[in-house]
Protein backbone atom coordinates (compact mmCIF):
# COMPACT_ATOMS: atom_id res chain seq x y z
CA UNK A 1 0.00 0.00 0.00
CA UNK A 2 1.66 3.80 -0.89
CA UNK A 3 1.76 6.81 1.24
CA UNK A 4 -2.03 7.87 1.61
CA UNK A 5 -2.26 11.35 -0.43
CA UNK A 6 -4.88 12.58 2.32
CA UNK A 7 -4.77 11.22 5.88
CA UNK A 8 -6.82 12.64 8.71
CA UNK A 9 -6.14 10.95 12.23
CA UNK A 10 -8.70 11.53 15.12
CA UNK A 11 -9.52 15.19 13.86
CA UNK A 12 -11.22 17.18 16.89
CA UNK A 13 -12.56 20.63 15.81
CA UNK A 14 -14.37 23.23 17.88
CA UNK A 15 -15.56 26.72 17.92
CA UNK A 16 -15.44 29.28 21.23
CA UNK A 17 -18.38 31.53 21.34
CA UNK A 18 -19.94 32.88 24.05
CA UNK A 19 -21.76 29.94 25.75
CA UNK A 20 -18.18 28.12 25.93
CA UNK A 21 -16.69 25.54 23.26
CA UNK A 22 -19.09 24.04 20.71
CA UNK A 23 -17.33 20.56 19.53
CA UNK A 24 -18.14 19.77 16.26
CA UNK A 25 -15.89 17.29 15.29
CA UNK A 26 -15.41 14.60 17.56
CA UNK A 27 -11.96 13.09 16.59
CA UNK A 28 -12.56 10.96 12.66
CA UNK A 29 -10.20 9.69 10.96
CA UNK A 30 -10.19 9.44 7.07
CA UNK A 31 -7.54 8.43 4.34
CA UNK A 32 -7.73 8.38 0.65
CA UNK A 33 -4.74 7.03 -1.68
CA UNK A 34 -3.59 8.60 -4.75
CA UNK A 35 -5.88 8.59 -7.93
CA UNK A 36 -8.83 7.15 -5.08
CA UNK A 37 -12.46 8.71 -5.15
CA UNK A 38 -13.70 8.60 -1.55
CA UNK A 39 -16.89 9.87 -0.34
CA UNK A 40 -18.12 11.29 2.50
CA UNK A 41 -21.82 11.21 3.40
CA UNK A 42 -23.89 12.67 6.00
CA UNK A 43 -26.74 14.97 6.47
CA UNK A 44 -26.34 18.60 6.72
CA UNK A 45 -24.42 19.62 9.76
CA UNK A 46 -22.70 16.77 10.60
CA UNK A 47 -19.17 18.17 9.68
CA UNK A 48 -18.93 17.10 5.99
CA UNK A 49 -18.05 20.68 5.12
CA UNK A 50 -15.99 21.95 7.79
CA UNK A 51 -13.71 19.20 6.85
CA UNK A 52 -13.47 20.12 3.32
CA UNK A 53 -12.67 23.18 5.12
CA UNK A 54 -9.68 22.06 7.19
CA UNK A 55 -7.90 20.24 4.50
CA UNK A 56 -7.89 23.12 2.62
CA UNK A 57 -6.60 24.99 5.03
CA UNK A 58 -8.74 27.79 5.34
CA UNK A 59 -10.18 26.99 8.90
CA UNK A 60 -7.02 26.91 10.91
CA UNK A 61 -6.55 31.19 10.29
CA UNK A 62 -10.01 31.31 12.60
CA UNK A 63 -9.15 32.76 15.60
CA UNK A 64 -11.91 31.06 17.23
CA UNK A 65 -11.40 27.62 15.64
CA UNK A 66 -9.97 24.64 17.60
CA UNK A 67 -8.52 21.93 15.88
CA UNK A 68 -6.47 19.01 17.47
CA UNK A 69 -5.47 15.94 15.79
CA UNK A 70 -3.49 15.35 12.15
CA UNK A 71 -4.19 16.08 8.33
CA UNK A 72 -1.46 14.61 6.83
CA UNK A 73 -1.55 16.05 3.31
CA UNK A 74 1.14 13.74 0.56
CA UNK A 75 2.85 12.88 4.09
CA UNK A 76 2.90 16.91 5.47
CA UNK A 77 1.15 17.47 8.37
CA UNK A 78 -0.92 20.50 7.74
CA UNK A 79 -1.22 21.38 11.23
CA UNK A 80 2.73 21.98 11.79
CA UNK A 81 2.83 24.22 8.32
CA UNK A 82 2.80 28.14 7.96
CA UNK A 83 -0.22 29.54 6.96
CA UNK A 84 2.02 31.13 4.20
CA UNK A 85 2.65 27.09 3.30
CA UNK A 86 -0.78 26.13 3.44
CA UNK A 87 -1.99 28.97 1.09
CA UNK A 88 0.67 27.73 -1.20
CA UNK A 89 -1.12 24.08 -1.53
CA UNK A 90 -4.21 25.79 -2.29
CA UNK A 91 -5.21 26.05 -6.04
CA UNK A 92 -2.10 24.06 -7.22
CA UNK A 93 -1.52 20.72 -5.23
CA UNK A 94 -5.52 21.29 -4.38
CA UNK A 95 -8.55 22.48 -5.82
CA UNK A 96 -12.18 22.48 -4.60
CA UNK A 97 -15.54 22.34 -6.81
CA UNK A 98 -18.52 23.51 -5.04
CA UNK A 99 -22.50 23.25 -5.40
CA UNK A 100 -23.56 25.84 -7.02
CA UNK A 101 -21.67 26.57 -10.24
CA UNK A 102 -22.76 29.85 -11.59
CA UNK A 103 -22.65 31.55 -7.90
CA UNK A 104 -19.10 30.08 -7.64
CA UNK A 105 -18.34 32.09 -10.62
CA UNK A 106 -17.55 36.28 -10.45
CA UNK A 107 -20.02 37.58 -12.34
CA UNK A 108 -18.52 40.77 -13.91
CA UNK A 109 -15.55 39.15 -15.38
CA UNK A 110 -15.64 36.88 -18.63
CA UNK A 111 -14.98 33.45 -18.52
CA UNK A 112 -11.30 33.92 -20.00
CA UNK A 113 -10.27 35.86 -17.13
CA UNK A 114 -11.13 34.11 -14.67
CA UNK A 115 -9.08 31.17 -16.00
CA UNK A 116 -6.68 33.21 -16.44
CA UNK A 117 -6.87 33.98 -12.15
CA UNK A 118 -6.21 30.46 -12.00
CA UNK A 119 -3.54 29.40 -13.91
CA UNK A 120 -1.36 32.69 -12.30
CA UNK A 121 -2.02 30.41 -8.98
CA UNK A 122 0.81 27.76 -10.54
CA UNK A 123 2.49 30.12 -12.77
CA UNK A 124 2.34 33.78 -12.01
CA UNK A 125 4.14 35.03 -15.14
CA UNK A 126 1.67 33.46 -17.30
CA UNK A 127 0.49 35.84 -20.37
CA UNK A 128 -3.14 36.54 -21.43
CA UNK A 129 -2.82 34.96 -24.38
CA UNK A 130 -0.85 31.77 -23.16
CA UNK A 131 -3.76 31.11 -20.19
CA UNK A 132 -6.38 31.66 -23.15
CA UNK A 133 -4.77 28.71 -25.20
CA UNK A 134 -4.56 26.30 -22.43
CA UNK A 135 -7.69 27.68 -20.90
CA UNK A 136 -9.63 26.47 -24.44
CA UNK A 137 -7.51 23.61 -24.50
CA UNK A 138 -8.92 22.68 -20.80
CA UNK A 139 -12.27 23.24 -21.96
CA UNK A 140 -11.88 20.70 -24.99
CA UNK A 141 -11.90 18.34 -22.11
CA UNK A 142 -14.68 18.80 -20.35
CA UNK A 143 -16.58 18.49 -23.77
CA UNK A 144 -17.18 22.00 -24.25
CA UNK A 145 -16.96 22.29 -28.39
CA UNK A 146 -17.01 26.34 -28.80
CA UNK A 147 -14.38 26.88 -25.89
CA UNK A 148 -14.34 30.38 -27.77
CA UNK A 149 -17.64 31.85 -27.21
CA UNK A 150 -18.07 30.29 -23.78
CA UNK A 151 -14.21 31.74 -22.96
CA UNK A 152 -15.52 35.26 -24.36
CA UNK A 153 -19.03 34.87 -22.00
CA UNK A 154 -19.87 35.86 -18.57
CA UNK A 155 -21.09 33.46 -16.32
CA UNK A 156 -24.59 34.70 -16.63
CA UNK A 157 -24.68 34.09 -20.54
CA UNK A 158 -24.00 30.16 -19.70
CA UNK A 159 -26.40 27.31 -18.37
CA UNK A 160 -25.90 26.19 -15.02
CA UNK A 161 -24.51 22.99 -17.10
CA UNK A 162 -21.59 24.59 -19.11
CA UNK A 163 -21.33 26.36 -15.74
CA UNK A 164 -20.32 23.25 -14.05
CA UNK A 165 -17.94 22.02 -16.71
CA UNK A 166 -16.32 25.29 -16.25
CA UNK A 167 -15.98 24.70 -12.80
CA UNK A 168 -14.34 21.53 -13.39
CA UNK A 169 -12.30 22.54 -15.81
CA UNK A 170 -10.96 25.56 -13.65
CA UNK A 171 -10.55 23.26 -10.72
CA UNK A 172 -8.29 20.49 -12.74
CA UNK A 173 -6.44 23.00 -14.74
CA UNK A 174 -3.65 23.69 -12.68
CA UNK A 175 -3.32 19.21 -11.96
CA UNK A 176 -3.97 19.28 -8.34
CA UNK A 177 -3.12 16.08 -6.33
CA UNK A 178 -6.36 16.31 -4.83
CA UNK A 179 -9.69 17.83 -5.53
CA UNK A 180 -12.60 18.10 -2.58
CA UNK A 181 -16.09 18.27 -4.67
CA UNK A 182 -18.59 19.58 -1.95
CA UNK A 183 -22.01 18.39 -3.19
CA UNK A 184 -20.99 19.57 -6.60
CA UNK A 185 -24.16 20.01 -8.99
CA UNK A 186 -26.50 19.81 -6.29
CA UNK A 187 -28.35 22.77 -7.79
CA UNK A 188 -28.11 21.40 -11.09
CA UNK A 189 -31.04 19.48 -12.88
CA UNK A 190 -30.53 15.54 -12.41
CA UNK A 191 -29.70 14.70 -15.86
CA UNK A 192 -27.54 17.31 -16.20
CA UNK A 193 -25.40 16.83 -12.91
CA UNK A 194 -25.59 12.71 -14.55
CA UNK A 195 -24.02 14.08 -17.34
CA UNK A 196 -21.11 16.11 -15.33
CA UNK A 197 -20.26 13.45 -13.13
CA UNK A 198 -19.51 10.94 -15.26
CA UNK A 199 -17.33 14.10 -16.65
CA UNK A 200 -15.96 14.32 -13.88
CA UNK A 201 -15.30 10.94 -13.05
CA UNK A 202 -13.67 10.43 -16.80
CA UNK A 203 -11.34 13.45 -16.19
CA UNK A 204 -9.73 12.59 -12.58
CA UNK A 205 -9.22 8.99 -13.63
CA UNK A 206 -7.25 10.56 -16.74
CA UNK A 207 -5.43 12.88 -14.46
CA UNK A 208 -5.05 10.28 -11.60
CA UNK A 209 -6.77 13.03 -9.03
CA UNK A 210 -7.67 11.88 -5.50
CA UNK A 211 -11.22 12.99 -4.78
CA UNK A 212 -12.41 14.09 -1.75
CA UNK A 213 -16.43 13.50 -2.64
CA UNK A 214 -18.91 15.36 0.01
CA UNK A 215 -22.38 14.48 -0.72
CA UNK A 216 -26.04 13.30 0.96
CA UNK A 217 -27.05 11.68 -2.17
CA UNK A 218 -26.44 8.42 -1.59
CA UNK A 219 -27.39 7.09 -5.43
CA UNK A 220 -24.57 9.38 -7.24
CA UNK A 221 -21.85 8.15 -4.70
CA UNK A 222 -22.43 4.88 -5.05
CA UNK A 223 -21.24 5.52 -8.88
CA UNK A 224 -18.52 7.87 -7.93
CA UNK A 225 -17.12 6.94 -5.35
CA UNK A 226 -14.83 4.01 -4.45
CA UNK A 227 -14.53 3.54 -0.86
CA UNK A 228 -17.12 6.02 1.47
CA UNK A 229 -17.68 6.99 4.77
CA UNK A 230 -21.25 8.44 6.34
CA UNK A 231 -20.15 11.23 9.19
CA UNK A 232 -23.59 12.04 12.04
CA UNK A 233 -23.07 14.48 14.13
CA UNK A 234 -19.33 14.67 13.50
CA UNK A 235 -18.39 10.87 14.10
CA UNK A 236 -17.40 8.36 11.31
CA UNK A 237 -20.20 5.73 11.59
CA UNK A 238 -19.35 3.19 8.91
CA UNK A 239 -16.47 2.88 6.24
CA UNK A 240 -15.70 0.92 3.69
CA UNK A 241 -16.02 -0.10 0.09
CA UNK A 242 -18.52 1.46 -2.00
CA UNK A 243 -19.89 -1.97 -2.76
CA UNK A 244 -19.16 -3.90 0.15
CA UNK A 245 -21.29 -0.80 2.05
CA UNK A 246 -24.20 -0.61 0.12
CA UNK A 247 -23.75 -4.51 0.03
CA UNK A 248 -24.56 -4.74 3.76
CA UNK A 249 -25.27 -1.56 5.72
CA UNK A 250 -24.37 -2.47 8.91
CA UNK A 251 -24.69 0.71 10.78
CA UNK A 252 -28.23 1.80 12.17
CA UNK A 253 -27.54 5.58 10.68
CA UNK A 254 -26.14 3.95 7.35
CA UNK A 255 -29.56 2.15 7.75
CA UNK A 256 -31.44 4.80 8.03
CA UNK A 257 -30.21 6.73 5.72
CA UNK A 258 -30.53 4.70 2.91
CA UNK A 259 -34.24 4.07 3.44
CA UNK A 260 -34.46 7.83 3.33
CA UNK A 261 -33.94 7.79 -0.70
CA UNK A 262 -37.15 7.63 -1.91
CA UNK A 263 -37.69 5.93 -4.54
CA UNK A 264 -38.61 5.67 -8.18
CA UNK A 265 -41.10 3.18 -7.69
CA UNK A 266 -42.87 5.05 -5.05
CA UNK A 267 -44.22 3.32 -1.75
CA UNK A 268 -43.35 7.10 0.02
CA UNK A 269 -40.88 8.03 2.41
CA UNK A 270 -40.04 6.02 5.06
CA UNK A 271 -40.51 7.61 8.96
CA UNK A 272 -36.98 8.32 10.47
CA UNK A 273 -36.92 9.01 13.87
CA UNK A 274 -34.93 12.44 14.52
CA UNK A 275 -32.07 11.33 16.65
CA UNK A 276 -31.93 7.27 17.61
CA UNK A 277 -29.60 6.45 20.52
CA UNK A 278 -28.57 3.10 17.99
CA UNK A 279 -27.49 6.15 16.17
CA UNK A 280 -24.85 6.66 18.56
CA UNK A 281 -23.23 3.10 18.11
CA UNK A 282 -19.83 2.84 17.23
CA UNK A 283 -17.55 2.43 13.93
CA UNK A 284 -18.81 -0.25 11.55
CA UNK A 285 -15.15 -0.64 9.62
CA UNK A 286 -15.53 -3.39 6.56
CA UNK A 287 -11.98 -2.71 5.63
CA UNK A 288 -10.99 -3.89 9.39
CA UNK A 289 -12.94 -7.28 8.89
CA UNK A 290 -12.41 -8.35 5.69
CA UNK A 291 -9.44 -9.92 4.71
CA UNK A 292 -6.78 -8.17 2.96
CA UNK B 1 -24.14 49.84 -25.93
CA UNK B 2 -27.51 49.38 -27.76
CA UNK B 3 -29.53 48.21 -25.13
CA UNK B 4 -27.83 51.39 -23.34
CA UNK B 5 -29.45 53.26 -25.99
CA UNK B 6 -32.87 51.50 -26.57
CA UNK B 7 -33.25 52.17 -22.36
CA UNK B 8 -32.04 56.16 -23.24
CA UNK B 9 -34.71 56.64 -25.91
CA UNK B 10 -37.54 54.04 -24.39
CA UNK B 11 -37.55 57.07 -21.65
CA UNK B 12 -37.16 60.79 -22.40
CA UNK B 13 -36.99 62.03 -18.96
CA UNK B 14 -33.39 60.43 -19.59
CA UNK B 15 -32.62 62.18 -22.36
CA UNK B 16 -33.64 65.24 -20.90
CA UNK B 17 -30.95 64.56 -17.95
CA UNK B 18 -28.83 63.85 -20.57
CA UNK B 19 -29.17 67.27 -22.55
CA UNK B 20 -29.54 69.23 -19.67
CA UNK B 21 -26.32 68.05 -18.12
CA UNK B 22 -24.27 68.31 -21.40
CA UNK B 23 -25.81 71.87 -21.14
CA UNK B 24 -24.06 72.28 -17.75
CA UNK B 25 -20.84 70.30 -18.78
CA UNK B 26 -20.43 72.63 -21.96
CA UNK B 27 -21.17 75.89 -20.40
CA UNK B 28 -18.37 74.90 -17.62
CA UNK B 29 -15.87 74.05 -20.60
CA UNK B 30 -16.34 76.10 -22.66
CA UNK B 31 -17.38 79.51 -20.56
CA UNK B 32 -15.12 81.97 -22.15
CA UNK B 33 -16.29 81.44 -25.44
CA UNK B 34 -19.95 81.28 -24.38
CA UNK B 35 -20.36 83.91 -21.82
CA UNK B 36 -20.86 87.54 -23.56
CA UNK B 37 -19.17 89.45 -20.67
CA UNK B 38 -16.13 87.15 -19.57
CA UNK B 39 -14.93 89.72 -17.26
CA UNK B 40 -17.91 89.85 -15.13
CA UNK B 41 -16.76 86.79 -13.28
CA UNK B 42 -14.58 88.78 -11.87
CA UNK B 43 -14.82 92.25 -9.70
CA UNK B 44 -16.41 94.24 -12.23
CA UNK B 45 -17.96 97.74 -11.46
CA UNK B 46 -20.38 99.30 -13.52
CA UNK B 47 -22.95 101.53 -11.98
CA UNK B 48 -24.72 102.80 -15.34
CA UNK B 49 -26.29 99.41 -16.30
CA UNK B 50 -26.55 98.14 -12.19
CA UNK B 51 -29.47 96.03 -11.73
CA UNK B 52 -31.26 95.59 -15.03
CA UNK B 53 -34.29 93.58 -15.75
CA UNK B 54 -33.35 90.97 -18.70
CA UNK B 55 -33.05 93.04 -21.79
CA UNK B 56 -30.60 92.66 -24.55
CA UNK B 57 -27.37 92.22 -24.24
CA UNK B 58 -27.98 90.90 -20.67
CA UNK B 59 -30.69 87.91 -21.18
CA UNK B 60 -30.65 87.18 -17.42
CA UNK B 61 -30.20 91.13 -16.37
CA UNK B 62 -27.52 92.75 -14.35
CA UNK B 63 -26.83 92.20 -10.12
CA UNK B 64 -26.86 94.77 -7.92
CA UNK B 65 -22.96 96.29 -9.38
CA UNK B 66 -23.90 96.02 -12.90
CA UNK B 67 -22.47 92.67 -13.55
CA UNK B 68 -23.81 90.02 -16.36
CA UNK B 69 -25.70 87.66 -14.71
CA UNK B 70 -25.80 84.80 -17.92
CA UNK B 71 -21.95 85.29 -17.33
CA UNK B 72 -21.87 84.62 -14.21
CA UNK B 73 -23.94 81.78 -13.95
CA UNK B 74 -21.92 80.10 -16.86
CA UNK B 75 -18.73 80.83 -14.70
CA UNK B 76 -20.14 79.47 -11.50
CA UNK B 77 -21.35 76.33 -13.47
CA UNK B 78 -17.64 76.12 -13.91
CA UNK B 79 -16.66 76.42 -9.69
CA UNK B 80 -19.62 73.70 -8.94
CA UNK B 81 -18.75 71.33 -11.35
CA UNK B 82 -14.91 71.31 -10.17
CA UNK B 83 -15.81 71.52 -6.50
CA UNK B 84 -18.60 68.20 -7.06
CA UNK B 85 -15.84 66.29 -8.63
CA UNK B 86 -13.17 67.08 -6.37
CA UNK B 87 -15.41 66.19 -3.07
CA UNK B 88 -16.19 62.86 -5.07
CA UNK B 89 -13.14 61.85 -6.05
CA UNK B 90 -12.38 61.97 -2.60
CA UNK B 91 -14.97 61.07 -0.63
CA UNK B 92 -16.00 57.80 -3.13
CA UNK B 93 -12.27 55.90 -2.52
CA UNK B 94 -12.11 56.89 1.15
CA UNK B 95 -16.31 55.58 1.82
CA UNK B 96 -15.61 52.74 -0.43
CA UNK B 97 -12.34 51.65 0.85
CA UNK B 98 -13.85 51.83 4.27
CA UNK B 99 -16.83 49.45 3.49
CA UNK B 100 -15.08 46.97 1.63
CA UNK B 101 -12.94 46.37 4.56
CA UNK B 102 -15.38 46.97 6.88
CA UNK B 103 -18.01 44.05 5.19
CA UNK B 104 -15.13 41.50 4.12
CA UNK B 105 -12.78 41.48 7.46
CA UNK B 106 -15.59 41.56 9.97
CA UNK B 107 -14.50 41.85 13.31
CA UNK B 108 -12.90 44.31 15.23
CA UNK B 109 -12.20 46.03 11.86
CA UNK B 110 -15.57 46.30 11.29
CA UNK B 111 -16.55 47.09 14.30
CA UNK B 112 -14.17 50.30 14.62
CA UNK B 113 -15.05 51.50 11.11
CA UNK B 114 -18.99 51.30 10.91
CA UNK B 115 -18.83 52.99 14.47
CA UNK B 116 -16.64 56.05 12.90
CA UNK B 117 -18.81 56.01 10.53
CA UNK B 118 -22.20 56.14 12.44
CA UNK B 119 -20.87 59.24 13.92
CA UNK B 120 -20.65 60.74 11.09
CA UNK B 121 -23.48 59.47 9.69
CA UNK B 122 -25.68 60.71 12.86
CA UNK B 123 -24.57 64.61 12.29
CA UNK B 124 -27.40 65.70 9.70
CA UNK B 125 -25.24 66.34 6.93
CA UNK B 126 -25.10 70.27 6.44
CA UNK B 127 -24.54 71.17 10.19
CA UNK B 128 -21.40 68.86 9.92
CA UNK B 129 -20.47 70.71 6.83
CA UNK B 130 -21.17 74.05 8.11
CA UNK B 131 -19.46 73.50 11.76
CA UNK B 132 -16.18 72.71 9.80
CA UNK B 133 -16.62 75.60 7.73
CA UNK B 134 -17.16 77.67 10.78
CA UNK B 135 -13.78 76.63 12.60
CA UNK B 136 -11.79 77.06 8.83
CA UNK B 137 -11.20 80.19 6.75
CA UNK B 138 -14.33 80.08 4.37
CA UNK B 139 -12.67 79.46 0.60
CA UNK B 140 -13.58 77.14 -1.99
CA UNK B 141 -10.68 74.26 -0.45
CA UNK B 142 -12.00 74.32 2.56
CA UNK B 143 -15.63 74.19 1.53
CA UNK B 144 -14.64 70.92 -0.63
CA UNK B 145 -13.11 69.63 2.24
CA UNK B 146 -16.00 70.38 4.63
CA UNK B 147 -18.47 68.38 1.95
CA UNK B 148 -15.95 65.27 1.94
CA UNK B 149 -16.22 65.02 5.36
CA UNK B 150 -19.75 64.76 5.53
CA UNK B 151 -20.08 62.29 2.13
CA UNK B 152 -17.74 59.92 2.52
CA UNK B 153 -19.88 58.01 5.52
CA UNK B 154 -22.59 57.48 2.89
CA UNK B 155 -20.36 55.70 0.62
CA UNK B 156 -18.55 53.47 2.94
CA UNK B 157 -22.65 52.11 3.92
CA UNK B 158 -23.36 51.33 0.86
CA UNK B 159 -20.62 49.28 0.02
CA UNK B 160 -20.47 47.68 3.77
CA UNK B 161 -24.21 46.21 2.91
CA UNK B 162 -23.24 45.32 -0.68
CA UNK B 163 -20.18 43.56 0.28
CA UNK B 164 -22.02 41.67 3.14
CA UNK B 165 -24.42 40.01 1.05
CA UNK B 166 -21.12 39.49 -1.66
CA UNK B 167 -19.23 38.31 1.04
CA UNK B 168 -21.60 34.76 1.03
CA UNK B 169 -21.08 34.54 -2.64
CA UNK B 170 -19.76 31.15 -3.83
CA UNK B 171 -17.36 33.21 -6.01
CA UNK B 172 -15.50 34.37 -2.90
CA UNK B 173 -15.42 31.14 -1.48
CA UNK B 174 -14.28 29.68 -4.72
CA UNK B 175 -11.58 32.50 -4.86
CA UNK B 176 -10.28 31.91 -1.21
CA UNK B 177 -10.35 28.53 -1.67
CA UNK B 178 -8.10 28.94 -4.67
CA UNK B 179 -5.88 30.53 -2.98
CA UNK B 180 -6.47 34.29 -3.94
CA UNK B 181 -5.00 36.94 -1.06
CA UNK B 182 -7.28 39.32 0.57
CA UNK B 183 -6.56 42.16 -1.11
CA UNK B 184 -7.15 40.45 -4.81
CA UNK B 185 -10.72 39.32 -3.06
CA UNK B 186 -11.78 42.49 -1.48
CA UNK B 187 -10.01 44.81 -4.69
CA UNK B 188 -10.38 42.39 -7.80
CA UNK B 189 -13.33 40.06 -7.06
CA UNK B 190 -15.87 41.76 -4.58
CA UNK B 191 -15.28 45.50 -5.62
CA UNK B 192 -16.44 45.33 -8.93
CA UNK B 193 -19.38 43.96 -8.30
CA UNK B 194 -20.62 47.09 -6.11
CA UNK B 195 -19.03 49.27 -8.89
CA UNK B 196 -22.96 49.60 -10.83
CA UNK B 197 -24.52 50.81 -7.49
CA UNK B 198 -21.42 53.18 -6.93
CA UNK B 199 -21.78 54.69 -10.09
CA UNK B 200 -25.17 55.08 -10.10
CA UNK B 201 -24.62 57.06 -6.62
CA UNK B 202 -22.28 59.47 -7.90
CA UNK B 203 -24.07 60.54 -10.67
CA UNK B 204 -27.14 60.95 -8.77
CA UNK B 205 -24.86 62.61 -5.97
CA UNK B 206 -22.75 64.89 -8.62
CA UNK B 207 -26.48 67.09 -8.31
CA UNK B 208 -26.79 66.72 -4.47
CA UNK B 209 -23.03 67.99 -4.09
CA UNK B 210 -23.66 71.09 -6.04
CA UNK B 211 -26.77 71.74 -4.03
CA UNK B 212 -24.96 71.42 -0.23
CA UNK B 213 -22.32 73.67 -1.55
CA UNK B 214 -24.81 76.11 -3.00
CA UNK B 215 -26.30 75.91 0.17
CA UNK B 216 -23.42 76.35 1.93
CA UNK B 217 -22.36 79.43 0.02
CA UNK B 218 -26.17 80.77 0.07
CA UNK B 219 -24.77 80.85 4.17
CA UNK B 220 -22.00 82.33 3.44
CA UNK B 221 -19.77 79.30 4.46
CA UNK B 222 -18.90 78.51 0.76
CA UNK B 223 -16.76 80.44 -1.68
CA UNK B 224 -16.78 84.44 -1.25
CA UNK B 225 -17.16 86.89 -3.78
CA UNK B 226 -16.23 88.27 -6.14
CA UNK B 227 -15.85 84.27 -7.13
CA UNK B 228 -19.33 83.88 -8.63
CA UNK B 229 -21.36 81.07 -7.11
CA UNK B 230 -24.91 80.03 -7.32
CA UNK B 231 -25.17 80.16 -4.13
CA UNK B 232 -24.04 83.13 -2.89
CA UNK B 233 -26.13 84.92 -5.90
CA UNK B 234 -29.50 83.52 -4.75
CA UNK B 235 -28.16 85.17 -1.29
CA UNK B 236 -27.05 88.20 -2.45
CA UNK B 237 -30.77 89.08 -4.28
CA UNK B 238 -33.07 87.76 -1.85
CA UNK B 239 -33.26 90.83 -0.16
CA UNK B 240 -34.66 92.29 -3.51
CA UNK B 241 -37.26 89.84 -3.91
CA UNK B 242 -39.86 90.19 -5.46
CA UNK B 243 -38.91 93.47 -7.44
CA UNK B 244 -35.35 92.25 -8.63
CA UNK B 245 -36.74 88.98 -9.02
CA UNK B 246 -33.99 87.93 -11.95
CA UNK B 247 -30.92 88.28 -8.98
CA UNK B 248 -32.58 84.93 -7.31
CA UNK B 249 -34.78 83.27 -10.21
CA UNK B 250 -32.23 82.90 -12.77
CA UNK B 251 -29.58 81.21 -10.28
CA UNK B 252 -32.10 79.58 -8.75
CA UNK B 253 -32.97 78.00 -12.14
CA UNK B 254 -29.35 77.12 -12.45
CA UNK B 255 -29.15 74.98 -9.80
CA UNK B 256 -32.17 73.32 -10.76
CA UNK B 257 -31.16 73.03 -14.03
CA UNK B 258 -27.89 71.05 -12.92
CA UNK B 259 -29.65 68.76 -9.82
CA UNK B 260 -32.18 68.07 -12.24
CA UNK B 261 -30.34 66.84 -14.80
CA UNK B 262 -27.66 64.85 -12.89
CA UNK B 263 -30.61 63.07 -10.75
CA UNK B 264 -32.68 62.15 -14.18
CA UNK B 265 -29.39 60.50 -15.56
CA UNK B 266 -28.69 58.99 -12.20
CA UNK B 267 -32.11 56.89 -12.12
CA UNK B 268 -31.35 56.18 -16.01
CA UNK B 269 -27.97 54.50 -14.74
CA UNK B 270 -29.59 52.41 -11.88
CA UNK B 271 -32.31 50.94 -14.60
CA UNK B 272 -29.52 50.44 -17.31
CA UNK B 273 -26.89 48.74 -14.76
CA UNK B 274 -29.34 47.39 -12.05
CA UNK B 275 -30.88 45.30 -15.29
CA UNK B 276 -27.85 43.05 -15.04
CA UNK B 277 -27.74 42.16 -11.56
Amino acid sequence: MSAPMLDIRDLHLSFKGHTGLTEVLHGISLHIQPGERVALVGESGSGKSVTARIVLGLLQDLPSARITGQVLFDGRDLELMSSRARHALRGTAMSMIFQDPTSSLNPVFRIADQFHDVLRRADPSVAKAAAHDRAAAILAEVSIRDAQRVLNAYPFQLSGGMNQRVMIAMALANEPALLIADEPGTALDVTVQAQTLQLMRRLVEDHHTAVLFISHNLGVVREFADRLYVIYKGRMVEQGPTDAVFADPRHPYTRALMAAVPHLTGGGIPEIAEASPDFAAPLVDHEAEAPS
Amino acid sequence: MRRTFAILAANPLSLLGLVLVALVVISAVFADFIAPFPAHRGAVVDFANFNQPPQWPYIFGTDLVGRDLFSRIIYAYRISLVLGIVVLAIAVPIGVTIGLLAGYLGGWTEYLLMRLTDVFLSIPPLVLAMSIMGVLEPTLTNGMLAVTAMWWPWYARLVYNITRGEREEGYVLAAEVIGASRGHVIFREILPNCMPAVITKMTLDMGFVILIASSLSFLGLGVQPPTPDLGSMVAAGATYLPDSWWLTVFPGLAILVAVFGFNLIGDALRDILGADQ
